[in-house]
């Protein structure tokens, strides 16, 4: 076998394949429409938004760390013999990446950026006798030789090298997109960056350009100076909360796309079937999605939570890690959360079945004999497609506020999974120590806002790009800027 | 209108049995009693004894829906799914997998979740509905754009935080009133002082950004334009004119939520230690006690179709148009 020689086995985890095919879906989709004008045009619209491209900017980075998140692998054990064995723990890619922040613990709490732990203990004192004081470090800091002259020289100095190191990633890209742009027109760079600097490109690309020099300036000193801190300090067992954090990224998106992908093939399918046969069918059907949204859905997702528990616990021959478990317990809360949400999205897509079915095309469809199977799929299908797309943004940056929450009750991932609702539930009793620790908190708040905010203004751009009767309506300030910009004439238009 | 009542009624019954059909196999099909049992007595080392023991002492060593060994109408009553089920119908809840007796629990523990939600209600609803109305009012400005933005910001915060930060702020850094706890009587007041107002200020972001669509949709109709016409100050036809015809949208979404109250909040109750539904609820997951979520879930289906229901019927109350046939 090829296998036997390999550096490493790969694991592929249930959720992970779920999140490829998503990837591949979505690639799919993209070159579906990329030559098909009519569907690209909302698209464009959704491009031309400014804080939709913002959002998008800021999603990219979360994205790629939650995919480089769901590369799975159970490295090779060193050699003994000539087969191979490999270890029991399951790796991921971005593990490997952030392999200093996974292994160097610290005994217990300490603050961010901090070179002592947060509790005294008795130590040896330098001048021999035991006493008690604030231990160093195992690994936070623990280059300086001493911490209270040099700290805030190599603090700054790792910062700055960081922000270097952003401003010149920022820079090559940024001339790279002008070349592309001039490439584009025919132009030179020089015009290309004038238009982009001026606002005068399709794409708000100076947008663009300014929240990846913002996410650039953040993460860029966070970057360096984790190599030999712990940026937002250590949890109780001495874990580094910015790795915590990091890997809390997957299990929100995870939760916030995959529960998507589980509702979506009930809610079109009998969506669009009660809408277009009504008579039983529909009755059938509107009384499902009655029953189940009537239940209360904390109580439904708690009460189903706690029969997979049950389950887990009394089948445990089936799970041989618990990355495995915990795997299949988010998949499962997934699931749960598909079945508990697809309702809405169901009765939204009914009433627009019921309207579409009466319209002449269709008329036109059965009189020549067309299958009611075909009219569905090829005749409605892609005229609710709007209300769909606008569903699933919508919906995700809610998905990934309910984790927190279901976590928090005990009802939502595996508590050896990384989430922001762990995190939280876990930093709920650190407030009322003294001194507080703050940081674990701050760390889950702070990127959990930027998620969920940057996917909330996507939504918005998304949905007011997609839904027809958005158009029609009052403008919003900030749509009506946009509409007078449009309309005051410029000297010589040039569209990049 | 009282015949549309009672079909709505008659309507409400084969849903409540779906809701009982789902929980029942939810709880009872997909693990046996058997599963249940151990994980109480711990999965290892439990002698078969003690899970016949545990199953008898909560009835739970019935047969499933049908018993052989009983006569006449007892072989469809002795059963589990009778008696944990269907008593369910006459709000006979039983009793929890500890032994308590459920719907005393539940009518005790109403009285103070009614007291943190039911304010909150009310207060909120009301702040919404102005901050909306100013934000409409001052639409196509920066202090509507810069409203929105916040509204936006507010709503990306995940709930948790407003309490840990709530809690923090005003409880532990500003001393103004105790950080959790309840009592009963007037002293009550001051328990409930920060979680409803927590409760009130999370919901803003999304709440008053909701109304405002509404209020905007409205905005742009004729008979706005005729109420201006005919001399009206402009926040005279926001507060009458534009509210009163914003009403339908507005009880869509707010009447069916009002018989939930009852039920109170989860998170907030726990963060508070209020002795409420909602943290009976959650000591119930926690400990793992089926019986309670079983009513909980029952309780909440029901209370749920009366919401829509009195949803149906508050149309005619703002709208004379409106006939329920």
């Amino acid at each position: 076998m090829i296998g036997d020689h390999m550096p490493f086995k790969l694991a592929i985890l249930s959720t992970d394949v779920l999140v490829w095919l998503l990837v591949a879906v979505f690639v799919f989709y993209a070159w579906y429409i990329r030559r098909r004008e009519h569907l690209l045009v909302p698209w464009r619209r959704v491009v031309r938004s400014p804080s939709g491209m913002a959002a998008l900017t800021v999603l990219v980075f979360f994205i790629v760390i939650g995919l480089l998140d769901s590369l799975h692998y159970r490295p090779a054990l060193p050699d003994k013999g000539d087969k191979r064995v490999y270890a029991v723990e399951v790796l991921s890619v971005f593990d490997r990446l952030a392999e200093p922040l996974r292994t160097r613990q610290e005994k217990t709490y300490s603050a961010p950026l901090a070179t002592h732990l947060y509790a005294k203990e008795i130590i040896e004192l330098p001048d021999g006798r035991p006493g008690r004081d604030y231990p160093r470090l195992k690994n936070g800091g623990a280059h300086l030789k001493d911490p209270h002259a040099d700290w805030v020289a190599d603090v700054a100095q790792r910062a700055l090298y960081g922000i270097a190191a952003a401003a010149i990633v920022w820079c090559v890209l940024t001339t790279f997109l002008c070349a592309l742009l001039a490439r584009r027109r025919a132009g030179n760079m020089d015009h290309a960056w004038h238009a982009v600097w001026r606002g005068e490109t399709e794409v708000p690309w100076r947008v663009v350009l300014l929240s990846l020099a913002l996410v650039l300036l953040i993460s860029g000193p966070l970057v360096a100076l984790s190599a030999k801190y712990h940026v937002f300090g250590t949890d109780k067992v001495g874990q580094d909360v910015f790795y915590q954090a990091l890997k809390s990224i997957r299990t929100g998106l995870m939760i916030g796309t995959l529960t998507t992908l589980v509702m979506l093939p009930f809610a079109l399918l009998l969506g669009i079937m009660a809408g277009y046969f009504r008579g039983w069918v529909d009755d059938v059907i509107q009384y499902i999605y009655t029953t189940l949204s009537s239940i209360p859905g904390v109580l439904l997702i708690a009460a189903a939570v706690l029969m997979m528990q049950v389950y887990i616990e009394t089948h445990p021959e089936r799970f041989d890690t618990t990355i495995e478990r915990a795997d299949f317990r988010l998949l499962w809360l997934c699931l749960i959360l598909g079945v508990m949400s697809w309702t809405g999205l169901c009765r939204l897509l009914r009433g627009e079945a019921l309207k579409l079915r009466e319209l002449e095309y269709i008329e036109a469809a059965h009189a020549f004999g067309v299958s009611h199977w075909r009219i569905m799929s090829r005749h409605i299908l892609p005229n609710v497609m709007h209300i769909v797309l606008i569903a699933i943004v919508m919906d995700f940056s809610g998905l990934v506020l309910a984790e927190a929450v279901l976590s928090y009750v005990g009802v939502g991932v595996d508590p050896s999974m990384n989430s922001f609702g762990t995190m939280i539930n876990n930093a709920r009793l650190e407030m009322a120590r003294e001194p507080i620790v703050w940081w674990s908190l701050a760390a889950a708040f702070c990127l959990m806002l930027v998620l969920v905010l940057s996917a909330n203004l996507l939504a918005d751009a998304v949905r007011d790009a997609f839904d027809p009767r958005i158009r029609s309506r009052a403008l919003s300030p900030a749509q009506l800027a946009r509409r007078l910009a449009a309309a005051r004439p410029r000297p010589a238009p040039e569209r990049v | 209108m009282g015949a549309y009542i009672i079909r709505r009624l008659l309507y409400a019954i084969p849903i409540l049995i779906g809701v009982n059909v789902i929980t029942f196999a939810l709880f009872f099909v997909v693990n046996s009693p058997e599963d249940m049992a151990r994980v109480h007595l711990g999965v290892k080392r439990v002698t078969p004894e003690a899970i016949a023991k545990w199953k008898q002492e909560r009835g739970y060593d019935k047969p499933l829906l049908y018993n052989d060994s009983a006569a006449g109408a007892t072989r469809l009553t002795d059963t589990i799914f009778f008696e944990k089920s269907v008593k369910l119908f006459v709000f006979d809840f039983g009793r929890s997998d500890q032994g308590r007796d459920i719907g005393y629990d539940i009518r005790t523990r109403t009285w103070p979740s009614l007291a943190i939600a039911l304010p909150v209600f009310l207060a909120g609803l009301a702040a919404y509905i102005t901050l909306a109305l100013l934000m409409a009012f001052f639409r196509a400005t920066y202090v509507d754009f810069w409203g929105v933005v916040l509204c936006v910001a507010m709503m990306s915060i995940s709930g948790l935080f407003y309490i840990i930060g709530g809690q923090y702020l005003i409880g532990k850094l500003w001393n103004l009133v105790p950080i959790s706890g309840y009592d009963g009587g007037l002293d009550a007041v001051k328990f409930l002082v920060l979680p409803v107002l927590i409760g009130i200020v999370s919901g803003i972001g999304s709440n008053a950004r909701w109304y405002r669509t509404i209020f905007l949709e409205e905005i742009n109709k004729d008979y706005v334009r005729t109420a201006r016409a005919k001399g009206l100050s402009e926040l005279r036809v926001l507060f009458r004119h534009v509210l009163q015809n914003a009403m339908i949208p507005i009880l869509t979404g707010v009447v069916v939520v009002i018989p939930l109250l009852f039920m109170g909040s989860l998170i907030t109750e726990a963060f508070f230690g209020i002795p409420g539904l909602g943290s009976y609820t959650i000591d119930a997951i926690n400990s793992q006690d089926f019986a309670v979520v079983r009513a909980m879930v029952f309780l909440g289906s029901v209370l749920y179709i009366a919401g829509l229901i009195m949803t149906d019927l508050s149309y005619t109350l703002v709208d004379p148009r409106v006939r329920l046939e």
